[in-house]
Formats: structure tokens, sequence, C-alpha cells
């Protein structure tokens, strides 16, 4: 199992100018990125639909590479996402999924069949070209550069420890340092796109 | 262009589309547009992005406005029912530009929706979801497309285009 906040701090090395939806792992994310605005942590507008979000931004800005840390949750209940992802096929974008198998801001409550899901399989019988699955921080220190290096769309699955949250919501400390409408602004920003 | 008030070509449809800019087309097919879809095949200026649930629709048009694209999105009221959380979170929420247009399942204008009890449901959702919106039924209607695509641009959040026009001239 792998450790949110190591594993992206391994990937900040990596991260390059990419714009990045750190997904679940924006609470570590905001703590660590020292490039803020090509940040996109939306926290969960409505969970199922970040990896349409991230395809949808990665199509608009083709010469930009987009990088998502997904969840095994948010895309379970969206699993057609991949079968659009893999059609348009966007060669700029990496479709990281952060599984610890279970609903962690809830809880803890596992996802259904919450160790047996195939998520590689899944992703490349929905027509994802290279995918991967990695369970140790070592192996992801070790196939990072390889992974976004090569053309997209690329889906690694991940192996996560569970950061399981029983705070009542109201109770819980905001990681957001931005509202939406400050990320958003800041991206489109620095996009240039009005 | 043709032009038919009595019916709703896809030409008219396609024509709206194109002169507001819209570069994708975020879309589940239905009944009512299998007409449109083939000639938007064959359109150059705008990119199909299928989606296999309707909900799907609104996050990956929030990722394309945010990227500076002007999506539309082409579902079923059906499916706009499912999409209830999605419109919420990344239309609403995010305040995303975005014009839906929505196949009005089971609508007549003789307020008999003989085919599908979804036409009943519609209005009553878009309205508790705080979406403006517009019936197109024909030729005739056709600039309500555009005033659509002006008032999401304004007000920056979705607004409804209700197609009326099931089983007549779109198939």
């Amino acid at each position: 199992m792998i450790d949110t906040l190591e594993m992206l701090k391994i990937f900040k090395n990596h991260r390059g100018n990419s714009v990045v939806i750190p997904g679940r792992g924006g609470k570590h994310w905001v703590t660590l990125t020292d490039n803020q605005s090509r940040d996109v942590p939306l926290g969960d507008p409505a969970m199922g639909g970040h990896a349409s979000y991230a395809f949808g931004l990665a199509l608009a800005i083709p010469n930009e590479t987009v990088v998502l840390f997904d969840s095994e949750g948010d895309l379970l209940m969206n699993t057609g996402a991949l079968a659009t992802i893999a059609d348009l096929a966007p060669k700029n974008f990496y479709h990281f999924l952060l599984d610890n198998e279970c609903y962690a801001t809830t809880g803890g409550q596992p996802v259904p069949n919450a160790q047996k899901v195939d998520y590689t399989g899944l992703a490349k019988s929905m027509g994802y070209g290279s995918t991967y699955f990695i369970d140790n921080l070592e192996d992801f220190d070790q196939k990072i550069a390889e992974i976004l290096n090569q053309e997209g769309p690329v889906f690694i699955h991940l192996k996560i420890n569970p950061e399981i949250e029983n705070v009542p919501i109201n109770q819980r400390v905001r990681w957001q340092n931005r509202t939406w409408d400050q990320v958003l602004s800041d991206i489109k920003s620095e996009l240039s796109v009005k | 262009m043709m032009s038919n008030e009595g019916s709703l070509s896809p030409e008219s449809v396609l024509s709206q589309l194109k002169s507001n800019n819209i570069t994708h087309v975020v879309w589940l097919p239905d009944s009512e547009t299998n007409w449109l879809y083939l000639l938007m095949k064959n359109e150059p200026s705008i990119e199909l992005v299928p989606v296999s649930r309707e909900g799907q629709a609104f996050s990956v048009a929030a990722g394309l406005a945010t990227g500076g694209k002007k999506p539309v999105i082409l579902i079923q009221n059906t499916g706009l029912l499912e999409s209830g959380d999605s419109l919420r979170g990344w239309g609403i929420g995010l305040k995303t530009p975005v014009v839906m247009m929505i196949g009005y399942r089971g609508w007549t204008r003789h307020g008999k929706n003989a085919f599908h009890d979804v036409a009943k449901f519609t209005e009553p959702f878009l309205i508790a979801m705080g979406i403006n919106y517009y019936l197109v039924e024909n030729d005739g209607d056709i600039d309500r497309i555009t005033y659509a695509f002006e008032e999401a641009d304004e007000n920056k959040k979705p607004v409804a285009v209700l197609v009326g026009d099931e089983y007549s001239s779109w198939n």
C-alpha cells in the first residue's frame, strides 16, 4: 500500500508544467504544490465526475499535460467515463486512480467488491492503450518518469492507504485554500482563457 | 439553410450551433437527434463527445469550459432526471455557461403525454433546479436557441432548450 502524501512528494518532482487536478489527493497536494495557479483542486463538486471533468479539460487544452488523481469510489459511480476517454484518447491525459478500497470520507465503509475489482483490466478493456498497477512507493518512484514520458491516455491504478475520517462534516477543517471561483479564475488566467 | 416552420429541421439546429461558435457537442443519442447526429458528424468545426450516461455530460462540459471551449449538451429528458447531482455540482456549482438541448420525450402541445410519462416531470425538475428553459418545436422557434446561449453566457449557468418535436421531422 502507498502513502498518498509520500507518493505526491515524488510526483511533485516530475510534475513539470502540467495542469494537476488532485481530486481526493487534494488535501495533501495543496500543502506540497509550488505552482498553485496550474492546480485545479475542486474537492468534490459532485461525486462521479472527476474523470470526465479532467478529460474535458484535457480535450480543451491539447498542448498542455493534464494529470488527474481520481478515486475508485468516484470512478465506480461513472465507470462508463473510461469508454469516452478511451474513445477520444487525449494524448495529454494521465489518469491516476487512488484506490483505498473504501469510502474514506464517510467513515471507511468498503466500496463494492473492494479488494477484487481489477481497475487496470477495466481501463484496458475500455480501450486505454497503456495501464499500470502499482502497490508500493518504490515502484511508483521507479516508474513515474516512464509513465509521464509516454503519450496518453495512461491509466495508473495505485493501491493507497485509507485515511479514514469519522468527524462529522460540519466539524472538519477545510483543506481547500481557494474557492471554486478562485480556482477556476486562476487556471483560466494561467491558460489565457476568458 | 432549410426553413420549415411546421417542423424542426436538423439543418436549422446545426446552423444555430455554428453561429454560436460551439466547439463540442457532448451527447448521448436519443430518438430525436439522429439526423442531427449525421449532420454533426460531417461538420469539421464541431467535435462530438459521446457519453454513456447523461450525468457525465455536465462534468465533461465543465472541463471543456474551464479550458476555454464552448460545449453544448445534447441529451434526452429521461437522462436529465438522472443528471441532477451532476447538474448541481458541475453545472450550477462551477457556474458552467452551457446550453443543454433536451429531447422532450412524451411532450405534445395538446397536453397529452401519451408516449412517455417523463414529460410531466421535466419542467418541474428544471424549475426546482433553478434552470431557465426555452421550448423549441419548429424552425419558427429556432432563434430561441441563440437566446439560450446568450443567457448562459451572461448568467454563467446552464440553460435548457426543450426540443418538443419527437416523432415527427427528426426521424
